[in-house]
C-alpha cells in the first residue's frame, strides 16, 4: 500500500511538473485520437442519415453491420492494417506502418462503425416531421438538414463522446499498427502497456490519471448538455 | 499480516487457474514461478528443458517471460521465486541489494548486429562492434532499439557509450518491446538492431535481414539464475526455486541446454561452474 502511494505521488510530480516525455506521450494519444475523429464523422454522419432516411434493399443488413463491426477487438482491426501496410502486404510501398498515419487509419476503422451504429440510431429517433415542417417553413435542403441534426443534438453528441473514448482507450490496434516508438508513436495506452514492462510504474499511474480525468471531463460535458436538453424542455 | 494475504492470494489464483485449466489440481507449494528474459523463452529453450525438470522433480514451473529490468523487479517484490537473466551489471546490484542470493552462471551465447541486406551503413563483416555502431548512427539509416530496460537494452546502452554516440541521433528508434517484436519492426523498417543469437537464429527464416557484426568480445551474453531472497518474503518457493537451479547447472542440465538445437544451430553454451572468458566465448559462437 505504501508503495502505491508514494507511486502515486511520483505521477502527480511527472504530471505537474509538465514532464516533457510525458506530455509527448498525452500529445500524441490526442493529436492522433481527434484526426482520426475528424475524419470520421463527416462520412459516419452520411451513411447514417442515409440508413435512417432513406429505404433501399439491404439497408438492415448494412445497419446489422455495423452493429457487429462495433463487436470487432481491436487487435484484430490491428493486425488486418499491419498485414495491409506490411512491406510484403498489397500497401506496403505507402511505407505507413509504425506511423501516426497508420495509427489514425486504424483508429477510424474502430470509430467508424460505432459512429454509424449510434449516430443512425439517433437519427432514427426524431420525428420525420421535424424535417418536413422545416421544409415547409421554406428552409433549404442544408437548412433542414441542420435543424434535423439540432433534433438529435444529445444522440449526436453521445456518439461522438463514445467515439472519441474508445479510439483514445484502444490499445491493441496502436501497439500493432504504431510499435510505441519513442517520440513518434509511443501513445497514453501503449506508454502504459509496455513502458510498465520496465518495472516503472509512476509514468503508467500518471497516464492512467489523464485518462481517468479525460473520461470524467467528457461525462461532465454530456452531463452538462444533458441537462440544459432538459431546461430547454420544461420552459 | 500482507504475507499472510499475498500467500492467500496467490493460493487461491493457483487453484483458480487449475480450475479453468481443468486440470489436476496443484498445490501452492508445487508451482515454482521464474522470471526470465524473451531470449530464453521464445528461442524454445525452456519448452525444452522444463518438461525434462518437472518430469523427475514435484514441481510445476510457470515461466514469465519479461525483460531483465521487470525479471528483477519482479524478484525484488516477491513476485516470483529465482530469475534467469542476462545482465552481470543489473545482477550484481540485485544480489548487492539482498533481493536475491546464490547467483550461479548458468549458460552463454552473444549478441549480433542485424541490417538490411542492402547494408546502407557499411557495418558487414566489421569487427568492431562500437565502430560498426556509430556507423550505422552516422548514415541515414534507422537503428531500432529495444528501449525497455532488458539485458539486450543495457547491452545496447553500454555499446552506445564505448562509440561515444548519444541515443538521440536522427534514426535511433526506441520502442520497448521483446525482441521477437524489435526483431519484426526492423525488418518491415529495415533498419539495424542489436540482438542475441538465440531468438535471431529462431526468427531468420521470417526475416528480410541479414547478421552484419559478430565476434567482437563487447558482445558477450551470459546468464545467470538468481534466487529470490527467502528471508524476504517466506511464502516463496524456496526449496523448488533451488531445486531448479540446482538442475539447470547440474550434468544433466547443463549437457541438455548444450544439445539444444534450433533449425540445426546451436544456440545457448552450457557454462556452469566455469569461467569463459568473454573473448573465448564470442569467437567460439561466431565460428558456427
Amino acid at each position: 500500500m505504501h508503495e502505491l502511494l508514494e507511486t502515486t505521488g511520483d505521477a502527480l510530480v511527472l504530471l505537474l511538473s509538465f514532464d516533457p516525455d510525458l506530455w509527448e506521450i498525452i500529445g500524441v494519444s490526442f493529436s492522433v485520437s481527434l484526426a482520426a475523429m475528424l475524419f470520421a464523422i463527416p462520412p459516419a454522419l452520411l451513411i447514417a442519415l442515409v440508413l435512417a432516411r432513406v429505404v433501399f434493399p439491404g439497408r438492415w443488413l448494412l445497419i446489422s453491420l455495423a452493429n457487429t463491426l462495433m463487436a470487432v477487438p481491436t487487435v484484430v482491426v490491428g493486425l488486418l492494417l499491419f498485414m495491409l501496410l506490411s512491406r510484403s502486404g498489397p500497401l506496403g510501398e505507402w511505407q505507413l506502418l509504425f506511423t501516426q498515419p497508420a495509427m489514425i487509419i486504424g483508429q477510424w476503422l474502430l470509430a467508424m462503425p460505432l459512429l454509424v451504429a449510434m449516430l443512425h440510431s439517433a437519427l432514427q429517433g426524431i420525428d420525420q416531421r421535424a424535417w418536413e415542417t422545416a421544409r415547409l417553413h421554406g428552409a433549404g435542403k442544408m437548412a433542414a438538414l441542420w435543424r434535423l441534426l439540432g433534433e438529435a443534438r444529445f444522440g449526436v453528441m453521445a456518439a461522438v463522446v463514445a467515439s472519441f473514448g474508445r479510439v483514445i482507450a484502444e490499445v491493441g490496434c496502436a501497439i500493432m499498427v504504431g510499435g510505441n516508438i519513442e517520440h513518434f508513436t509511443r501513445n497514453i495506452t501503449t506508454a502504459i502497456a509496455l513502458e510498465t514492462l520496465k518495472g516503472e510504474y509512476a509514468q503508467g499511474i500518471a497516464l492512467g490519471l489523464v485518462m481517468l480525468l479525460l473520461a470524467l471531463i467528457l461525462n461532465l460535458l454530456l452531463g452538462m448538455l444533458r441537462g440544459r436538453g432538459r431546461q430547454i424542455f420544461s420552459s | 499480516m500482507i504475507m499472510k494475504v499475498r500467500s492467500l492470494t496467490r493460493t487461491a489464483g493457483a487453484l483458480a487457474v487449475s480450475a479453468l485449466l481443468a486440470g489436476p489440481v496443484v498445490a501452492a507449494d508445487e508451482i515454482v514461478r521464474l522470471a526470465t528474459t524473451t531470449s530464453t523463452y521464445n528461442s524454445g529453450l525452456l519448452d525444452y528443458l522444463l518438461p525434462k525438470f518437472e518430469a523427475e522433480h514435484p514441481y510445476q514451473i510457470q515461466v514469465i517471460p519479461v525483460g531483465t529490468g521487470k525479471a528483477l523487479r519482479m524478484g525484488q517484490d516477491g513476485d516470483v521465486d529465482l530469475v534467469m537473466t542476462h545482465a552481470p551489471d543489473a545482477e550484481r546490484a540485485f544480489v548487492e541489494a539482498g533481493y536475491g542470493v546464490n547467483p550461479l552462471s548458468v549458460m552463454y551465447n552473444d549478441f549480433v548486429i542485424v541490417g538490411p541486406e542492402s547494408d546502407l551503413a557499411d557495418v558487414a563483416g566489421s569487427e568492431d562492434v562500437a565502430e560498426a555502431m556509430a556507423d550505422i548512427a552516422n548514415s541515414d539509416a534507422l537503428f531500432i532499439s529495444r528501449g525497455d530496460d532488458s539485458g539486450t537494452h543495457k547491452k545496447e546502452l553500454k555499446l552506445w557509450e564505448a562509440a561515444g554516440v548519444a541515443v538521440d541521433f536522427e534514426g535511433y528508434r526506441s520502442v520497448g518491446q521483446g525482441m521477437g517484436k524489435v526483431l519484426q519492426m526492423t525488418n518491415e523498417l529495415q533498419g539495424y538492431t542489436l540482438t542475441d543469437r538465440g531468438t535471431w537464429l529462431a526468427m531468420q527464416d521470417k526475416l528480410d535481414l541479414a547478421l552484419l557484426v559478430e565476434g567482437d568480445e563487447r558482445l558477450f551474453n551470459p546468464y545467470q539464475v538468481i534466487l529470490v531472497n527467502p528471508e524476504r518474503y517466506d511464502d516463496l518457493n524456496a526449496e523448488g526455486a533451488r531445486a531448479l537451479a540446482q538442475w539447470l547447472v547440474s550434468d544433466e542440465g547443463q549437457a541438455l541446454i548444450d544439445d539444444f538445437r534450433l533449425n540445426g544451430q546451436v544456440l545457448f553454451h552450457a557454462s556452469a561452474g566455469e569461467e569463459v572468458s568473454a573473448a573465448q566465448a564470442v569467437s567460439e559462437a561466431a565460428a558456427q
